[in-house]
């Protein structure tokens, strides 16, 4: 057998690695797998830190937020800030607490108002790790019934889709991300077209011929073809159009704050949801007696 | 001369050892703040923590073979805590190399100057989001674009923070 030289040895083993990590991924590819055992493992040891750390985060952001940063402001009176920090400190923890139970009450008023949709409250306990993808990571999974493919919103608007599940986590891919995607419409000029993620804040509204209106600021909503969402949820607002070749460019601005998520809605139905929408009482109309049925035509 | 970059033999080097468990406790603390800390400060996603874990241990224990493996198993968990869409092995890859590269130059040049760490990690960020790059379009089949200003300006944040967190880090070694 041919022997190694020893400062070979690791340049050796760097290639074994790296061909075994290539062929995984071409394992993963053909066979359409996700390495699921694998993740299981480390979701499932690595979960109860980040629930840790996420609460640790909070808690030290809520604290930064409402106490260090005042403390320029009570200089003039050593004595009396002395006195006041530890208020301070108590007041901090309390309106943390205050704006987690609005958030919360938000989303119990939210579910309240549609009590005749199944959906399941959950916490945002862990983001993507790196650039590659946008997800975020719940803290309920399997055992309280989520189920992949399930739609996540919050009450502003569409938040993603969960594409795995462990038995008390679950994983949401956000509409930012280049993968997602949503069945969407324009809502007044009900002009169809699919809505996706690039990996930006913003998101991308494909296939609008040139010759269509769109407005500027014209509000995006589901329109429930993709069997994942319910129609008429908020998706964006219509941040940017430019004209393309052959469809414009329009640039959506998620309507939920994707960007800082502490607490979503788990939809377990695709039943229609009541959403307000943004008339006046004076423009307000009658619902038309057809107004569950499907659009009538895709203007594509 | 500049002891930063003072290049000599492999044997002249330092080969620093690290309390027990403080590597695993590292790459934990790692995952854990990468995973959470961004919930609360969304500009926060823009460091890449279990890279400059891996380049650390790389550097400072000079073991090319015990720095691929790290930035393999380090790799891996990454990508596993990232969700379907990223395929077991596209971080593996990257910090393997990373890894392997880390601890090769860690074993002929004195890195224990911040210049030089702060040079050495800008030059792993953008060689490890090069790798991820090179593995979604040839590997993969996924359109990525080679370069944006966004990589430059969280190459530059990685590595003013690699400095401080190497300085952090340098407290576990054994005296």
């Amino acid at each position: 057998m041919v022997a190694i030289p020893s400062r070979h040895k690791s340049l050796v083993l760097l290639a074994g690695v790296v061909v075994l990590q290539i062929l995984m991924l071409a394992v993963q590819i053909k066979r359409d797998s996700q390495g699921r055992l694998i993740r299981v493992w480390t979701v499932g040891a690595v979960s109860p830190f980040e629930r840790a750390g996420s609460n640790g985060f909070g808690w030290v952001r809520d604290t930064w937020r409402h106490y260090f940063a005042l403390q320029n402001t009570t200089r003039e009176n050593e004595q009396i800030r002395r006195e006041n920090d530890a208020l301070k400190l108590q007041l901090s923890q309390l309106q943390g607490k205050a704006a987690e139970a609005d958030r919360l009450a938000a989303l119990l008023n939210f579910r309240r108002s549609h009590a005749q949709v199944p959906m399941i409250p959950a916490r945002v306990i862990g983001v993507s790790m790196g650039t590659a993808s946008r997800t975020i990571q719940l803290d309920r999974g399997e055992r309280d019934g989520i189920r992949k493919d399930m739609g996540v919103i919050t009450p502003d608007g569409v938040v993603g889709k969960v594409v795995e599940t462990y038995p008390n986590e679950a994983q949401v891919l956000l509409l930012t991300d280049k993968d997602s995607g949503v069945g969407a419409m324009l809502a007044d000029s009900r002009i169809q077209s699919p809505v996706g993620g690039q990996g930006e804040p913003l998101l991308v509204m494909k296939y609008v011929p040139n010759d269509d209106t769109v407005n500027l600021g014209e509000r995006v909503i589901t329109n429930g073809m993709d069997r994942i969402f319910p129609r008429d949820l908020p998706v964006g607002t219509v941040a940017e159009i430019k004209s393309g070749n052959p469809f414009k460019q329009i640039r959506i601005k998620p309507a939920a704050n994707l960007e800082r998520l502490e607490e979503v809605l788990v939809l377990q139905s695709m039943r229609p949801l009541e959403t307000k929408t943004e008339e006046s009482p004076a423009d307000a109309k009658p619902p038309a007696p057809n107004a569950a049925t499907p659009p009538p035509a895709v203007r594509r | 001369m500049n002891d930063a970059f003072d290049i000599r033999g492999e044997s002249h080097i330092e080969v620093h050892k690290f309390r027990a468990g403080a590597i695993i406790i590292a790459t934990l603390l790692a995952l854990v703040i990468q995973s959470s800390f961004p919930i609360h400060f969304a500009k926060a996603a823009v460091l890449d923590l279990p890279l400059l874990v891996t380049i650390y241990f790389g550097l400072s224990r000079r073991n090319p073979s015990t720095g691929l493996l790290l930035g393999m198993v380090i790799g891996l968990l990454q990508d596993s805590l990232s969700g379907p869409t990223v395929p077991l092995g596209l971080y593996g890859i990257a910090k393997t190399i990373i890894g392997y590269l880390a601890s090769s130059i860690g074993a002929r040049l004195d890195t224990e100057h911040p210049a030089a760490r702060f040079a050495l990690t800008f030059a792993f960020f953008i060689t490890h989001q090069g790798l991820i790059v090179i593995t979604r379009r040839i590997l993969l089949a996924q359109p990525e674009p080679w370069f944006n200003m966004h990589l430059i300006v969280a190459a530059l944040v990685n590595a003013l923070v690699a400095v401080f967190l190497f300085l952090l880090l340098d407290r576990l070694r054994k005296n």
